[in-house]
């Protein structure tokens, strides 16, 4: 009799066994399910896992990496601590980033405010009640000197969360590092510009899909001549989860837009190997441990395949998917708020067990408002306990062969790949956004999860059960509603003082660049360096490309 | 509250033209004393119907033709309707989404409606719904339809103009022409007009509408409707191109197809073409006399329409009340035959009896 | 034929997180009300059009920008000039506790924070909307 034999033998007999006590004592529910709504056996054994360890798992640094990017992950150097703030003006957000680097950050990540994030100047009608409110306000490079000022640009990683207008906000990046006499080359950091997830989960679109990719290739382009160092897209399934995903549905949506940024740069002319290695990802971490680092181990797993056998990839740095995660913002609860630093800890766990290359811990009070520096502390200390005090960071991927984990790596792996199927067969990620299908997915999840936590299926601590009366939270932070006023102030001023000729020589260039095919970072630098704002960018792209149009599902 | 609901409406009232809407939808009984004050108005506005098949970009189109209509210094007024839910009765309408950006011109009224679920009772909403908009002074007033069943061939008899939309890569790329709505089709959209296959899908659409054309002028033997849904289900299965070769073409006598115009919602493109064919066909139609004759047989099909509902509703309250009942009863017993039973029935509904 | 409750859902200001607004107008709609959803970045004046055009007896806004205390008064402020103050106008999203007072001084007649179970809204409509 093999090993396997008598293993399934104990385990037919075992099963037999304890389903006498079960009668009088049964289980405390009738289904045992995942966050993703997958079902959990009673027992994991080696029969759970199957498959050849060296292909599907092999060693740390090694193809298909899922046991992480590099050999010796923290052994070498912890993730990067990086917590996404900004707020108000560019002197606040300077202050509060010089503060986060007294205390040990180590990147910068930087949050912009609604109406940049959209491309519309704080003194367009639409931006009233916005400005600075959920993170700081640029409207030209002006703002961006400030933000900027006294902080070496050849010293610190910059991440910044944004999207559509990705393009204008690295130019002001550029020029501001310019100022300071540090080459582009020499520049780190991130920028967002996915816009694909934008459409289905986080809504800060401008222009319609195609020449939204058109920009995003061209910052491929651009930066792998210019800014070899720079992440020039974090792939987010983050927001997607927070729209309401699953797990397995993060893993696979975020994989579809990676594989479709990919195929545009590709179909633009670019080799695989050139702009590859400069893909980051962006994921979400949320309660259920197990999961989620499965989760990230699975998502490592299938881009390594695809990036190799999909697209031809030579270089090994072009498979490694590394990845910045932020622990789960829909997760925290507005009652009890103290008990999410605990999620916030088991989330960021996760997180480290599945190794991320840099986290963002959420601080208690984000169901509420925007953070206060209190709890922005204890949100980044409790990375540190994590590093530091915890052991969990001592040797690679230390859940690697639990049968547990490596089954549910199996199963989100193939759960993964049959939604990545579907959207093939859809015309991939772009055509199945304009269909709705990934919305409608998402909606779905959205809706069934919201209906489990109303039928008390799923229990949330202080929401649903072990609720407890409350007076009003105090101490919240409060954006100075004088800083809408300031900023109209500030660009007015900026207007009167710029050469208007110069800037409308370089719209006029922008905008015969965009009309034609010409790359659009040289003008855009160009026009950033005139002090054109943002606004005024933006409005002649808008001009040339037309506006995006959501399609509703239900 | 008739007479000066029906006068806020005469004013243009968006809120008076709201609730008038809501009360007809409901079915308020006072709401059609409202409509016989109104009646002046009718057939001011040109009513267009916009049908096609969930997805082929209806909601977009709309939103760029009303754009298009104002910058010719035309009001309008759209009726968007979407599906009810089957399990709550409730609904969410999301076409209006779209069309948002017009929300604060004073020369555009949107409203949208849920199709209840109601037999025959979508169309008769819609029918009213465009009378309160045409009274409320609207230039034009849109129908966009709920895009499957039986709304789309009803669109025929509210509409001036039915706006039939097929886009490629729907799967069947001629799902827009299914055998019957073809004919109702004034002009044709291709929709999504830069996507692969296009062309092919306007190929298509035109040689369908030729060969319609040839068999109602009786070119080919047998034409009839039975026939041509035949005949279409033949050119679908064997192909277009083979058919077209086979097809005699029409000696000397122009036929007058409709167009089919190609445009993509998304940016505009054109748009402008299409409502400037909407416009002229129907001045056109107008000045020789053929809008009178559609209208005519459009008002025959309501009336008929309007009659069978108010039969059916009399026979929900018999129902409700118990004489179909005592009626059923009598006949089982044999007491009564069903004939008699049926003309009791009828002959208490013309005397207007009420329960 | 029984009247429909029909409710405007949507988004003033310029966030994107549509994920509660999306779970409410679905919530609605399984409790039997017509729900027109109008979608991002809806100005004050966009709502307010859609009500009336709408016929609608109530306006649910969500926000989680912060801009809460510009936008929603103005929503209400602009229905009573249009003689409309009949239609039930409530909030929900990421809103301060200490804002409330103000928001419901300024005629929002309920602001629903997170975790507020979609039962508890269908309840406060039909409890509260004034045209039955």
């Amino acid at each position: 009799m093999s090993d396997k034999e008598s293993l399934e033998n104990a385990l037919r007999d075992w099963n037999a066994k304890v389903e006498k006590p079960l009668a009088q004592y049964p289980e405390r529910k009738s289904a045992f399910v995942t966050g993703s709504d997958a079902p959990i056996r009673r027992l994991y054994t080696p029969v759970d896992t199957q498959g050849d360890y060296m292909e599907k798992v092999g060693l740390p640094g090694e193809f298909p990496y899922t046991r992480g990017v590099q050999q010796t992950m923290y052994r070498g150097r912890f993730w990067t601590m990086r917590q996404y703030a900004g707020f108000g003006n560019a002197e606040e957000s300077n202050a509060r980033y010089k503060y986060l680097l007294a205390q040990g950050q180590t990147g910068l990540s930087i949050a912009f405010d609604l109406p940049t994030q959209i491309g519309y100047d704080s003194d367009h009608p639409l931006a009233a009640g916005e400005v600075g409110k959920v993170g700081v306000a640029i409207d030209s490079l002006a703002d961006m000197e400030v933000l900027f000022d006294g902080i070496p640009l050849d010293k610190v990683s910059t991440s910044m969360t944004i999207n559509a207008p990705a393009a204008v906000l690295l130019a002001m990046y550029i020029a501001v590092a310019e100022k300071q006499g540090v080459a582009a080359d020499k520049l780190e950091g991130t920028i967002q510009n996915d816009i694909l997830k934008e459409y289905v989960a986080r809504g800060t679109y401008i222009f319609p899909p195609s020449p939204s990719m058109r920009l995003i290739t061209d910052i491929f382009a651009y930066c792998s001549k210019q800014v070899p160092n720079w992440n020039t897209i974090s792939i987010s399934g983050y927001h997607i989860r927070e729209a309401g995903a699953t797990a397995i549905q993060e893993v696979a949506f975020t994989l579809a837009d990676g594989i479709a940024y990919v195929e545009a740069a590709v179909k633009a002319g670019l080799d695989v190997d050139e702009f590859a290695p400069r893909l980051s990802f962006f994921f979400n971490a949320h309660n259920d441990l197990f999961e989620e680092v499965a989760k990230f181990r699975a998502a490592r797993r299938v881009w390594a395949h695809i990036m190799k056998e999909r697209f031809g990839a030579k270089n090994p740095k072009s498979m490694m998917l590394r990845f910045h995660t932020q622990t789960g913002g829909s997760t925290l609860t507005a009652q009890q708020p103290e008990n999410n630093v605990v999620r916030v800890t088991i989330q960021a766990l996760a997180a480290v067990l599945g190794g991320t290359q840099s986290l963002h811990t959420n601080s208690r009070d984000e169901a509420l408002a925007l953070p206060t520096e209190d709890s922005v502390r204890i949100a980044l200390r409790s990375q540190q306990i994590l590093a530091y005090e915890s052991g969990v960071a001592e040797t690679p991927d230390p859940l690697a062969g639990s049968y547990y984990v490596e089954s549910l790596t199996d199963s989100i792996e193939a759960g993964a790949l049959a939604y990545l199927k579907r959207i093939d067969d859809l015309g991939g990620a772009v055509k199945a956004i304009e269909q709705g299908f990934v919305q409608q997915e998402i909606q779905d999840s959205a809706y069934a999860w919201q209906m489990t936590v109303e039928k008390n299926e799923r229990v949330v601590v202080g929401l649903n059960k072990f609720q407890v009366k409350e007076g009003a939270p105090k101490g919240l932070l409060r954006v100075d509603p004088i800083v809408g006023e300031k900023q109209c102030a500030k660009l007015a001023a900026t207007k009167a003082k710029r050469d208007g000729a110069a800037v409308a020589a370089a719209l006029e260039a922008l905008k015969k660049a965009a009309a034609g095919s010409d790359n659009l970072m040289p003008p855009i630098l160009a026009a950033v360096r005139t002090y054109a704002t943002l606004g005024e960018i933006c409005d002649v792209l808008r001009g040339v490309f037309g506006e995006y149009r959501p399609s509703v599902m239900f | 509250m008739t007479d000066s609901l029906a006068r806020r409406c005469l004013a243009g009232d968006p809120r008076a033209v709201a609730r008038l809407i809501s009360l007809l939808e409901d079915g308020d009984r006072d709401a059609y004393g409202v409509l016989a004050a109104l009646k002046e108005r009718a057939g001011m506005a040109q009513i267009i119907g916009i049908t096609g098949p969930p997805g082929a970009g209806k909601s977009t189109l709309t939103d760029k033709m009303i754009a298009e209509f104002r910058a010719r210094g035309l009001t309008v007024g759209v009726i968007a309707v979407d599906p009810s839910s089957p399990f709550s009765g409730g609904a969410i309408l999301g076409d209006r989404l779209r069309m948002q950006g017009h929300a604060t011109d004073p020369g555009v009224f949107i409203r949208s409606l849920a199709s209840r679920g109601r037999l025959g009772g979508l169309s008769k909403a819609t029918a009213f719904a465009t009378r309160a908009l045409e009274a409320a002074g609207y230039d034009i007033v849109i129908v966009e339809t709920v895009g499957v069943g039986q709304s789309e061939i009803d669109i025929v008899k509210v509409a001036d103009t039915v706006v039939l939309i097929a886009v490629p890569g729907l799967g069947d790329d001629i799902q827009a022409i299914k055998a019957g709505i073809m004919e109702i089709g004034d002009v044709f959209v291709v929709n999504k007009a830069d996507r692969d296959g296009a062309d092919r899908v306007v190929r298509e659409i035109r040689a369908m509408l030729e060969t319609q054309a040839m068999l109602q002028k009786g070119r080919a033997v047998a034409a009839g409707p039975d026939t041509l849904a035949a005949r279409n289900a033949e050119i679908l299965h064997h192909g277009l191109a083979d058919m077209r070769a086979e097809t005699p073409q029409p000696d000397g006598e122009r036929v007058d197809l409709p167009p089919v115009i190609k445009t993509v919602a998304e940016t505009g493109e054109g748009v402008p073409e299409l409502c400037a064919e909407i416009l002229s066909r129907f001045a056109a139609d107008k000045a020789s006399g053929a809008l009178d004759e559609r209208r005519h047989k459009a008002i025959v099909a309501q009336l008929k329409d309007l009659v069978g509902w108010q039969v059916a509703e009399y026979f929900a309250e018999r129902e409700r009340d118990g004489r179909v009942e005592a009626l059923a009863r009598a006949v089982q017993h044999r007491t009564l035959d069903i004939y008699s039973a049926a003309r009791e029935l009828f002959s208490a509904l013309v005397k207007g009896e009420e329960p | 034929m029984e009247r429909k409750i029909r409710v405007i859902v949507a988004k003033p200001g310029l966030d994107g997180h549509d994920r509660g607004a999306k779970v409410i107008a679905r919530a609605l709609r399984d409790a039997g009300m017509e729900v027109i959803y109008t979608g991002l970045r809806q100005t004050p004046e966009q709502i307010v059009q859609a009500a009336l055009q709408e016929d609608a007896d109530v306006v649910a806004m969500s926000i989680l920008s912060g801009a809460h205390n510009h936008l929603f008064p103005r929503v209400v402020e602009l229905l009573k000039e249009k003689g409309a103050e009949d239609i039930l106008v409530f909030g929900g999203g990421v809103i301060p506790e200490e804002d409330i007072p103000f928001l419901k001084s300024k005629g929002i007649a309920e602001v629903f924070g997170p975790g507020t179970p979609t039962s508890a809204t269908v309840e406060f409509i039909k409890a509260h909307v004034k045209r039955g």
